[in-house]
């Protein structure tokens, strides 16, 4: 019984860990390419969870609705990559920092008056909604399990683009140097706005993704971006493969964490001790993880090479 | 020497700011008190922040992390029935900078966009911890019973002693950190920030030097947690909010970054606009955001500079 618990929350680690990669795939891409901390990858994710929620509810597809505000996130990043990022390429991190902080004020508000500040509920079609074996006599919830699925199978597509592809190929240029990339006679602007956009896509893709499961929220985007945070430092900042490796890690011990700490630490401590210590330490843990990551590697485990 | 236009504003500001209870008595308006107050308080915040990210060149975007811990120490000590003033504060400074020291060990190994984030996650820990306590009224927070007490000194409940209390610290803080950073421990710091390889090569350790600013911005920051806590009575773990940071940091930006006058200009600035637009509309973010988008575009030197003969940044 208790191993088949571990095996259930082990899942939801996963599953939580795929959310994050998505998210700190495109941070980190966007990072590494052009330089740019953007806070507002977060606001991204919020516009994915409720435009998927609205067109799911209009069009009553849910596939379709996926559809759409997949495309919808795709073109609010790209828009939003013209109109306001471009010109912070070239600014350092505390402009981007304070800039895409004024963005996230924005976009929180905006969906608040569209939306409204309460909590949506998003509905899940009847063949999402029961269970899946997974071993004999184990079974989860069919929607989390597609969500893993739907991550890793993005994941491996990504590393495709990257590692196969022409674009891939100026991805990896730009990267490590995008003046040489620009001399080449590459359009480097239209790749930026391209890159910029497959962040946005699959920040939309973690939110819409997201949404039945969490809460779909104004300032739902910053929750997760703080985590993602910690998951691209943990990886190294720029590394795709670190943003894989830190993003499970840190979805497991969280995850595990928060399930675990408590009765583990009941069995050696009084229940009062454990009540109040217990969840306290779940949410510093993935923070301390981080604190001791960094302390012993400075550039995370994937550190990528300075330019 | 003859002062700088600089000094005269500043000096002039901080007249104007001891004439503000006389007015707000004058016409009747003791909100103007509070909200003085208030503006005084997170002008002490960003002069504390000023210290690392205008002369330090370390871009700490978890500074709200001592607003809360100063809060705390006030709130628990009061919680447990310790009402003493003396205790409560140099609590909150001795554990403001007790975090910036750990915080701080850390993350200035670290540089550049690093740094950002991990001061960042390490201030969401600390606020996912005042969350997670219950006894101190976790997601909540709590009622300060009292306001923090100074038998025979000073009364703080008294509206206008607690508000020229909050403009004496404001005032030897601006001092001590005129001081600091004009002694040879700021041209230090101020030389790590522009250019750390150099620094090293003439003999200095930047990391020590940056370590210490770190913890005395972090012990400051922590004075402001303890009077923001006596000036809300109340406690809850949103002193630490991320945006909280965010917030403090755009202060030193809006008024300047370097400058001693500019937090002071960037508190008042930043927390009158927030006033006159939410008794405009309940969605003034809307308008805050992209305001601040533009303010970082094309005023990145800060409203100091738009005083006249203002000379470069020092």
């Amino acid at each position: 019984m208790n191993l088949l618990l571990i095996l259930e929350q082990a899942l939801n680690g996963l599953q939580y860990g795929v959310t994050l990669f998505l998210m700190a795939a495109g941070l980190t891409l966007v990072f590494g390419i052009m330089n740019l901390v953007n806070l507002a990858h977060g606001s991204l994710y919020m516009v994915g969870a409720y435009l998927a929620t609205t067109f799911y509810q209009w069009t009553g597809w849910f596939f379709g609705g996926v559809v759409l505000a997949l495309a919808a996130t795709l073109l609010t990043g790209i828009a939003l990559e013209m109109v306001a990022l471009r010109t912070l390429y070239e600014r350092d991190h505390l402009d981007q920092v304070l800039a895409t902080f004024g963005l996230i004020l924005f976009f929180n508000e905006l969906i608040a008056i569209g939306w409204g500040r309460a909590a949506l509920y998003t509905g899940l079609p009847a063949w999402l909604g029961g269970h899946v074996p997974v071993l004999p006599g184990v079974r989860y919830p069919v929607y989390r399990a597609v969500v893993i699925v739907v991550g890793l199978a993005v994941a491996a597509l990504l590393w495709a683009l990257v590692a196969r592809t022409r674009v891939g190929m100026l991805i990896r240029a730009g990267a490590s140097n995008r003046t040489m990339v620009a001399a080449l006679g590459i359009n480097i602007r239209l790749l930026y706005t391209l890159v910029f956009g497959i962040g946005a896509a699959l920040a939309g893709l973690a939110g819409l993704m997201a949404g039945p499961i969490y809460a779909v929220q104004p300032g739902m985007g910053e929750e997760i971006l703080i985590q993602v945070f910690v998951v691209i430092v943990i990886g190294g900042i720029g590394s795709i493969r670190g943003a894989l490796v830190g993003a499970i890690i840190v979805g497991m011990v969280d995850t595990l964490g928060r399930a675990f700490l408590k009765p583990t630490l009941a069995t050696f401590l009084s229940p009062s001790a454990a009540d109040s210590a217990g969840p306290a330490l779940a949410s510093m843990l993935i923070y301390l993880l981080m604190a001791v990551v960094l302390f012993v590697r400075p550039q995370g485990l994937f550190p990528v090479r300075a330019r | 020497m003859t002062p700088s236009r600089r000094t005269v504003a500043l000096v002039a500001g901080v007249l104007v700011l001891g004439l503000v209870p006389v007015a707000a008595a004058l016409f009747n308006q003791p909100f103007y008190i509070d909200l003085f107050r208030r503006i005084m308080i997170f002008a002490i915040a960003a002069l504390s922040l000023d210290l690392i990210l205008g002369y330090g060149g370390m871009v700490s975007f978890g500074h709200a992390a001592y607003l809360g811990i100063g809060g705390y120490a006030v709130g628990i000590l009061t919680h447990h029935g310790v009402p003493n003033g003396y205790l409560q504060w140099s609590l909150a400074i001795l554990a403001s900078a007790l975090i910036a020291l750990v915080i701080g060990a850390i993350s200035i190994r670290t540089s550049g966009v690093y740094f950002i984030m991990i001061t960042l996650a390490f201030t969401q820990m600390l606020y996912y911890l005042g969350i997670s306590i219950e006894e101190y009224g976790g997601d909540d927070g709590m009622r300060l019973a009292r306001r923090s007490q100074f038998p025979g000194v000073i009364d703080l409940s008294d509206a206008t002693a607690f508000y020229y209390l909050v403009l004496g610290i404001l005032v030897l803080f601006l001092f001590l950190s005129h001081r600091i950073v004009n002694a040879r421990f700021g041209m230090v710091i101020r030389a790590a920030r522009s250019n750390e390889a150099r620094t090293l090569a003439i003999g200095f350790a930047p990391y020590r030097y940056k370590l210490a600013a770190f913890v005395i911005a972090g012990a400051m920051g922590g004075v402001a947690g303890a009077l923001l806590v006596n000036h809300t009575e109340y406690l809850t773990p949103e002193f630490m909010h991320w945006t909280r940071s965010g917030e403090i940091m755009f202060m030193v930006i809006l008024g300047g970054m370097g400058t001693l006058v500019g937090p002071l200009v960037g508190a008042l600035v930043l927390l009158l606009l927030e006033d006159v637009l939410s008794a405009w509309t309940v969605h003034w973010q809307i308008i805050l955001g992209p305001f601040l988008v533009l303010v970082v575009l094309f005023g990145k030197r800060g409203l100091v500079s738009l005083l006249p003969g203002g000379a470069g940044r020092g």
